[in-house]
Order: C-alpha cells, then structure tokens, then sequence
C-alpha cells in the first residue's frame, strides 16, 4: 500500500520509500523516512494534493509522489 | 577586521524577521550571483563591525534545489565567522534537521529557538540546556517578533566567531556507516585543506553528492573506489545511503526531543481550526475566489488603478487636483463645456463641407479619447444655438479653480525649459524621451506597492502556501505553480506587478515559466487596441474582446506544455512537497519592509532599460528626412521618421501575416513603449486622411486585421514589463530567451491566422495555406512529442 491509497483520517507508518534523485530526496528532507507515522488529513478541493501531519507540522505531497511511499 | 554572521533556518522560521529586527534600515538586499534567489546582508544594529547574512530559507543542505546550493556554497566557500542556526520552537523535530547538517561544517553554531512567545502560549516546555549539552551547541530562547534575547544571541555568535572553536558534531551514524565515512576520507579529502570540514565532504561523497565529486575533482578511480564503501554498507543496512543518512539524522533527533521536549496536551490549535474553514472541501474554492477577488478588486481596478491614474496622468500628465478635491466637479464642467464645443465645432465642419447652413437637425462626429471610434450624434438647431450661447458665455474650465491643482511634471518642466528659451531638440528630448522614460518607470511603483502590500500579508500569513495547495492541480499540468495563479490574475490588469508577483513562487523552473508567460494575458493597456480593431476592423463585433482572453489563455497552456518538454525546462521533475505553515499575523513592519525592497528592486533593476529604450524610441520617431534634410519632426510627420524607414525595412518579416506594410510595423514598434500607444500611432498615420476607422478598414482584411492583433497581443510586452523580466529573471540569457519566445510564438500564432483564416473568409485555398498547416503541425508536435527530459 502507499500513500495515495491512504484514506482522509487514517493513520499510517511509513515501510520505505521508492525512487530515487530530488524528490525522493526532498520527501525525506520534510520527514517523511522509514518508520515514522504519517496522519491524512485532508484532500485539497480538486482532489490532489494531499495533506498530512508528519512529525508534528503540515504538509503537502502530491498524489503522485505519494506513490513512491510504502506505508503499512 | 568585522564579523561575519550567517542566519541559517528553514523557511517560515521567522529568520526573516530576526534579520529586520537585528539590523533595522541597514540592509543591503540583491540577489546571488546570476540566480533569481534573493541575497540580503546588513550591519547588526547594536555593532557596525558585525554583518549578518541573511540565507534563503532552506530544510536541507541537500544539491537538489536552488537556495539550497547557494546557501551550502555560501558556508563552505565564503565561511562565514559564525552561523546562528534559527529554529522554529514550535517544530523542533524538522527544524533540528538543518542544524544537524549545519553543526557538520566545521563553522561556530549557535542555535537560537524563536516563536518562544507561542511555545509557552501553547504550554510546552523546552529545556533548552540539556539540549545545548545534546548537540553541542550552545542554546538561546529568543522571539523574534516580541525582541526578546536578540542581544543575548548575537553577542553569543559574536563570542563564537571571536573564539573561532571548529564545531565538531556529536552525533554518530550507525558502526558500518561510520566505518564508510572514515575510508572515505582517508581516501580523498587529505587534500581538504581545512580538516573541519572533511566529515561534510565524507558524509556529502557517501551520499553520492555529484555537485561535491565535481568540486574535489575526483577521479573515476577514486569515486569507484568509494562506491565499493557505500554498496556495503547499503548492503548491510538494506537501504540506499541517502536514505540511511536522513533515517539515522532523524532518529536521533527523536531520541534528543524525547529528553528535552514536554509537549502540552494537544488540543486543536487556532491554526488548526482556520485551516480546517479555508481548506476545507467545499468552502475552499469560494474563499479562494473572494480573496482574489479582494486582491484584484484593491490593487488593480480601484485603489491600485487610481494609483496609476494618478501617477500616470496626473504626476506624469497635465496635473492633478490635491487630495482630488474639486477633481469630479472639474470633470463634470469639463465633460459639459467640450460636449457643447463638440456641437458648435460640428455645426462648422457642416458649413464647410455644405457650403451652407443647416437647415434642420444635423449629425456631428464625437470621437473616442481611447479608441479614437468615431460616432455620430444628431443635434437639432436648438442645440446648436444653447450651445453657442453657452460656449459664448463660459469660459473653457481651468483645473485650478476648482481646487489645489498641482501641475504634473512634464507641464512644469515644460515651462521651466520654456522660461530658459530652450532648443527644441533639448526640450524634446527632456519631455518626450527622458520624463515620459522616468514616468514610465515610476508610473507603475504606487501599483507595484500597493500589490506587494497584499502579496507580503499573504506570505507571511500562510496563505499564499494554501493558494499553491488549492491551484496546483490545474497549473502543474502546464509545467506552472498553483502560485502561477496570481501573478496571471494580476496580469489581466497590469503585467508589470504581474511579472513581479512571480517572486513569491519558490521553485525555479516554474518561477521562469510564469515570467515568460504572464504577459500573454491582455493587459488593461492592450484593451483600447482590442476595442480599436473590433471597431474599425470588425465593425464592432463582441466577440473580439472575448476572444483576446481566450487567446491569452490558450497560449498560456499551450507554451507550458511545449516549453515544459524543451532543454530549456530539463532536468529533474521539481518535487512538490511543500509545508503548509502555521497561521499568523504579519507585523506590519515586515509587511511594508517587503513591499519596499520589492518596489525599489523594480526601479533600480529595471529603470535603466525602461529609460533608454524610451529615448531609443523617441528618437527614431521624432528625427527623420524631409527633403532629403535631416530635422526634427513634429507628432504628425511620422511618415518622414527614422521609424518609418525601419518599419519599411522591417515589414517583409510580417508579411506572411498580411500585414507587410511599414505603418502596422512602426504601430507595433511603438506599441513597445506603451501598449496603447499602437491605437494613438495608428491614428497619426491612417488619421492623414480623414476618418482612421474607414482607412484602417481599407488596410486589413478580417484575416490580416485578426493577426495583427494576435501578434501585438503576444509578443514582446512594453519596455517597463520587460525590465520587470530582466529584473525577476536576473540574468541575461534567460531575459532574452523569454523575449524572442513571445515574439517568435507571437509570429507562429499570426501566421496561422492569417494562412488559414484566409482560408475561411473566401479566399479559399492558397499557397501560404500549406504554411499556416505547417505551423499548426509543429505546435501540435510541440504539443505531443515525447518528453525526453523528464520522466
């Protein structure tokens, strides 16, 4: 499973993260790194992106990118 | 010898407002060398030997964005005496993240935790002393906003920098890791002049940094070499090596935070709740509309156009009344006394052309001050003799009288240069090239500031990071931000804050691609030349004026699609994982701080070229040969000027879009001054003989007139837009790759035009159609083909 089939109120931990070069980079800057606990909040009005709570603040990923992280 | 401080900090950390606060007016503010990240320096307030270096807001040391390198190679190669490391106490754990990276450098840190005013608001305690002891780094608690402890920090980076004690960091990475870092840099840093730096440059090669490879010149041997380290180790650990250098960072600032951090029972927070309104699935969109709304409402149709008028018209222009007492009056009496003067006016040219007085009703022309349309009015003889009478007996209005009426700087120079007797040339030159230059700069600052106002408090609030979030589906499929959104909006009224307002997006290559293509959008000066085509050319058709929008818009899309898939735009996909922060007020200080760096920016960067290409112009339309001698020339000898003759040299390029004549080419070259300035020159040269609707009619046809007005519409802007252009692009190449775009897709749009719709309006199929085909083609392959470049 990953991210993006993650639903709105749900809270998950995150297995590994796929990809590679900047964003995979950029995903990990923010936080989001192998067992932490990520929190969906909500969907933005046009469907994408998404937002969570990561390691205490929000942020914004989209759907997409969301695909390279695995969560369980 | 002076000091040397960095402030280092990830955006939205109140860096910004540390930096005011510290230093007050002394501010230098530009940009890096080539790069459109902004550079900002000043003088501590407290000690003129101090200076304090602002960096761009970062989260990371990472090579992958823009501010990032720029900052990395700002702390290695310049080495700033000190770095005081900002940290938003309210998000100690991403924020520790940097510092983690930054104690690697071998530079004095000192850590300073801001908002400390809202952590103990919130009821959380940070027990910042065994921190310091965690890191290794001494500790101060400070907020920024409320100046508390600013001394205490910079006297604490002062004291570091004088100390010059190497930073060595305390963290370890795991046993392999380690093992790896240590082969590295026994393998290849003993060149590293300066040892306390070599743990970077290891963890920075363990991580497979190419920026770094490059820098230390190492051979393939060596980084081979290296390879064999990191696959081990990734070997061991299952995971890539950058990955285990962020996993194991973040891990051990859980293990710090758990021991240094008591979180207060986490109810929602007022952030929380504003947030839970302004993004929330259906109240999204309409907020968003109002806010917009608001903005444009205010900056751009009534304060921010009054702005204009004002600076245009009335500084720039004949005058203006002061405070605009007694202005409406004066315009009613105005309006009242030429109405009148347009009847008896009318009721002569009926004489003369009769030869006789009319004997009934009788129409006279009125024309349009903005289009130059002409229409018809009927007045009756009674008319003509109120009129008369009240034309007799009024005396035409002067401002003056009807309240303080300042005159504007062209009139008062006028008259200075008058009193002096000047030459005609020098008063020209003074008037039409050098104050209409200068007013064209300063004729848009008052809308600039007043723009910048709201983009500042909508930055520093925390919406802006919300506009990005709710527009970003749309305008990433353009290669664009969901924050291309308003310097497009604001481009419908002025492109010049419109270029401008690109400043507010981060990301590099959709910070360009919003500058090259905000123009497209008409403008509010590129309205009249819309109304005059659809008048004269188009018999006043309503869909003309649509129809410029939606060409606007479609070659918005269609150039970021096209522009997204050239080497232009290559590389890595930008990654769109962007913090939302928390809500809060802007202090107004800050707000009007940013509104004035922005607005003098503009007159500084792009003044220069605004002013000259101004003179430029003046002088290729007012100097020319009649009779084979070389004069100056007044407004309606155009035909005999410099600017003719190179629009007769230049009108070939234009004739594969019908419109090869040298009078549509000099109306587009001066267009280049100011958009409106196309429908005024165009009235001078097809004015000659009589009604300049009819012979503009005779000139084009619907496929040509329509091509000509899809090329003015999107090639080059005027000179002030393209000074914003040099200015937000901050780099030569770049100025110029957007220009010759516009104009050459300009060119593309205006043939297919004329080509094909040629094809439409009955003069069937033609030779020059297979070109307009062509085109279409080659958009539709720009279009379609495969991106090679990204993924």
């Amino acid at each position: 499973m990953t991210l993006r089939d993650v639903n709105v109120g749900e809270t998950v931990k995150v297995k590994k993260i796929d990809g590679e070069g900047a964003v995979k980079r950029r995903i990990m800057d923010m936080g989001i790194t192998k067992g932490v606990e990520i929190y969906v909040r909500k969907i933005a009005p046009l469907g994408d992106p998404i937002e969570v709570t990561v390691r205490g603040y929000e942020l914004s990923v989209r759907k997409a990118d969301g695909e390279m992280i695995v969560v369980e | 010898m002076g000091i040397r401080i960095a402030l280092a900090g990830n955006p939205n950390c109140g860096k910004t407002t540390l930096f005011n606060a510290l230093t007050g007016s002394n501010q230098f503010v530009g940009n890096w060398p080539g790069v459109t990240v902004e550079y900002k320096e000043g003088k501590y307030k407290g000690d003129k030997e101090v200076t304090i270096v602002d960096l761009p807001g970062i989260y990371s040391l990472s090579p992958y964005t823009l501010e990032e390198v720029v900052s990395r190679n700002y702390l290695i190669d310049e080495k700033p005496n000190a770095i005081i490391n900002v940290i938003d106490g309210t998000n100690l754990e991403r924020n520790l993240y940097l510092t983690t990276q930054v104690v690697e450098l071998g530079i004095p840190v000192v850590i300073a935790i801001n908002m400390m005013d809202v952590v103990e608001k919130n009821g959380d305690k940070i027990n910042t002393k065994r921190l310091a002891e965690e890191i290794g780094v001494p500790v101060f608690e400070i907020s920024a906003l409320k100046n508390r402890g600013l001394k205490e920090i910079v006297d604490a980076g002062v004291k570091a920098a004088k100390e010059a004690k190497p930073q060595s960091p305390k963290h370890r990475f795991d046993g392999s890791v380690e093992h790896a870092l240590a082969h590295i840099e026994e393998l290849c840093l003993h060149n590293v002049s300066d040892e306390n730096v070599q743990r970077w440059y290891s963890i920075k090669l363990f991580e497979r940094d190419e920026k770094i490879q490059e820098k230390l010149g190492l051979s393939s041997d060596v980084i081979s070499h290296i390879e064999q380290d990191i696959q081990s180790c990734e070997k061991e650990m299952d995971d890539d090596s950058e990955s285990i250098i962020t996993g194991e960072r973040y891990n051990y600032i859980g293990t710090i935070i758990d021991g240094c951090v008591k979180k207060a029972a986490k109810g929602m927070t007022i952030s929380d709740k504003i947030d839970q309104v302004v993004t929330n699935r259906f109240l999204a969109l309409p907020i968003f509309a109002i806010v917009m709304w608001l903005v444009y409402y205010i900056s751009v149709t009534t304060v921010g156009g009054w702005a204009t008028d004002w600076a245009n018209d009335g500084v720039f222009g004949d005058g203006w009344h002061l405070f605009a007492i007694g202005s409406s009056d004066y315009a009613d009496a105005a309006d009242e006394f030429a109405a009148n003067q347009l009847i008896v006016d009318g009721y002569d040219v009926y004489v003369e052309e009769n030869g006789t007085e009319p004997t009934g009703d009788f129409d006279y022309p009125v024309e349009d001050e903005e289009t130059l349309e002409v229409s018809y009015e009927t007045a009756s003889l009674e008319d003509y003799e109120a009129a008369k009478a009240y034309v007799e007996s009024t005396e035409e209005p002067d401002p003056a009288d009807y309240g303080i009426w300042i005159p504007g700087v062209p009139v008062f120079v006028e008259s200075a240069l008058d009193a002096i007797n000047c030459n005609d040339v020098v008063k020209s030159l003074v008037l039409d090239g050098i104050v209409a230059g200068v007013g064209a700069v300063l004729g848009f600052v008052p809308q600039i500031l007043i723009l910048f106002i709201f983009l500042a408090f909508l930055e520093s609030c925390g919406y802006m990071a919300r506009v990005a979030f709710i527009m970003d589906r749309i305008f990433r499929k353009f290669g664009l931000s969901g924050k291309s959104f308003i310097p497009m909006l604001i481009g419908t009224g002025c492109g010049i804050p419109g270029i401008m307002a690109s400043r507010t997006i981060e990301n590099d290559r959709d910070r360009k691609m919003t500058i090259m293509t905000t123009t497209f959008i008409p403008c509010g000066a590129k309205l009249p030349f819309i109304a005059m085509v659809a008048g004269a050319i188009f018999g006043g058709a309503s869909w003309v004026a649509p129809s410029a929008y939606f060409l606007g818009i479609f070659a918005i899309i269609v150039s970021g699609i096209m522009l997204k898939k050239t080497k232009l735009f290559a590389g890595d996909p930008a990654p769109f994982v962007m913090e939302l922060p928390a809500y809060h007020w802007p202090t107004v200080g800050n707000v009007l701080r940013s509104m004035w760096e922005r607005g003098w920016s503009f007159i500084k960067k792009a003044g220069t070229i605004i002013l000259l290409s101004t003179i430029v112009i003046w002088f290729l339309t007012f100097f020319g040969f009649v009779d084979g001698a070389f004069t100056m020339l007044e407004e309606d000898q155009i035909d005999h000027s410099i600017l003719a003759m190179l629009g007769k040299c230049l009108a070939w390029i234009f004739i594969p879009l019908g419109f090869g004549d040298w009078e549509a080419t000099v109306a587009s070259i001066t267009g280049l001054v100011a958009k409106e300035n196309i429908v005024g020159t165009l009235g001078i040269i097809y004015g000659a003989s009589g009604d300049v609707y009819a012979t503009m009619a005779q000139a084009f046809t619907a496929a040509s007139g329509f091509a000509f007005l899809a090329f003015n519409l999107l090639c080059a802007p005027c000179f002030a837009a393209m000074g914003a252009i040099k200015r937000e692009m901050n780099n030569t190449k770049w100025f110029w790759t957007a220009i010759g775009y516009q104009c050459g897709f300009a060119w593309i749009i205006g043939l297919i035009v004329y080509q094909v719709g040629k094809v439409f309006t009955g003069e069937g199929f033609t030779f020059g159609t297979i070109f307009g085909i062509a085109a279409i083609c080659a958009l539709l392959y720009g279009l379609f083909r495969k991106d090679k470049y990204n993924k």
